[in-house]
């Protein structure tokens, strides 16, 4: 292949390399700990904390990977969404129970969560709307 | 020939070759019909491709298990995704600290909310203990909310289709949702949409705004670790009470 920048380079490579050791960790980790949380997850938390240590260079591979993954992370759900053609039957005969509870246990999460957090954020800063820029001292801290 | 097209018909639809084109394909275009509708919410590209390739299966008459053969390679992705959401998190480090008391109570929050009224409801309405299983854990993301819904009793099949379309819900109408609420600032916004909707939520917050989408994949990591821990407890006490 020479179609990228640096023909050989394997920073795509070393990028994947880095997510799929740090879901491996995770999942030791969780396997060994018995924490009642997925691997990937535990990769996460185990990544963000290398992350935050070594503080790697803006255009480092784990960086770009993770980037290149993130911006297609829509595609990676379409499989289960797809799922709805075999469980179509079972949602047809319990579709109201299902929906009601569907929706309102989603409208009530988002607004309430959205409220609380809201209401404990530094005041000052509350007033801020998506889209501007953060209150004096606020972003930056 | 009609002979070998019909063994072609046959190699093909059981070749893993079928869902990663399908998936690939529909998700593209998913994304042609997003651009052209000016990004419009209404058409996520998930939605679309979800909607073009269940259709597929259904007029070709290819069965849901041969579709995965395929699509599992693409399922597989999800695993190094989730980790790499340590990185938008990384790069939002620095609002963290301000943000540990509002995270802390809010996603706990978020998770007793949509567990409790989705278990809660779907028995009340006369869904059955099994259904009500399978919609508790739906806020989490899927590789969490499908391991939480085996553990506990529930069909793990349905709720990975509970959280596929909370999540295109939430895309869809969750931001006009929240400024009807008038909740306006990014971190709050953000912190709601990763709570109740995870990755597909996320998806929409980093497309409406940076800040958003960090705290949006921040409050989906923590809704998915808070939903494991306290999904035993909380439907020991439902059971109970409903």
């Amino acid at each position: 292949m020479t179609s990228s920048a640096r023909p050989g380079s394997t920073r795509f490579v070393d990028g994947l390399l880095w997510l799929t050791g740090f879901w491996l960790v995770g999942e030791l980790l969780v396997r060994l700990t018995g924490l009642p949380v997925p691997g990937a997850v535990a990769g996460m938390l185990l990544l963000f904390v290398a992350l935050q240590v070594r503080r790697p260079a803006a255009t480092s591979s784990v960086l770009t990977a993770a980037d290149g993954l993130l911006s297609h992370l829509q595609l990676l759900f379409i499989p289960a969404g797809v799922g709805i053609v075999a469980v179509l039957a079972t949602v047809r005969d319990a579709a109201l129970p299902l929906a009601v509870a569907f929706v309102v246990s989603w409208v009530v999460g988002l607004v309430l969560v959205g409220w609380t957090v809201t209401l404990l954020l530094p005041r000052g800063d509350r007033g801020r709307r998506t889209g501007e820029p953060g209150a004096p001292g606020g972003a930056a801290s | 020939m009609t002979d070998q097209l019909d063994a072609t018909w046959t190699w093909l639809r059981t070749s893993p070759l079928l869902g990663v084109l399908l998936t690939l394909g529909a998700y593209r275009l998913g994304r042609v019909v997003h651009e052209r509708s000016g990004r419009h919410a209404a058409t996520q590209p998930v939605l679309i491709a979800v909607v073009a390739i269940a259709a597929f299966l259904l007029l070709a008459d290819v069965s849901y298990d041969e579709y995965l053969r395929g699509a599992d390679l693409v399922v597989f992705l999800l695993g190094p995704a989730t980790v790499a959401l340590a990185v938008p998190l990384h790069r939002q480090a620095a609002h963290l600290k301000r943000l540990l008391v509002p995270l802390l109570v809010g996603v706990p929050l978020g998770v007793v909310v949509s567990v409790s009224l989705g278990y809660g409801l779907v028995r009340l309405l006369g869904g059955g203990d099994e259904l009500a299983l399978t919609m508790a854990p739906k806020a989490a993301t899927t590789p969490v909310s499908i391991v939480l819904s085996e553990q506990v009793g529930g069909i793990a099949a349905l709720t990975a289709v509970l959280t596929i379309f909370v999540g295109i819900m939430s895309a869809v109408l969750g931001p006009w949702v929240m400024t009807r609420a008038r909740i306006r600032h990014p971190h709050a916004r953000g912190v709601a949409m990763g709570s109740v909707s995870h990755g597909i939520g996320t998806s929409r917050s980093l497309a409406d705004d940076p800040e958003e989408g960090a705290f949006a994949g921040l409050a989906m990591g923590l809704t998915a670790f808070a939903t494991a821990v306290l999904i035993p407890l909380l439907l020991a006490g439902l059971s109970r009470l409903v």
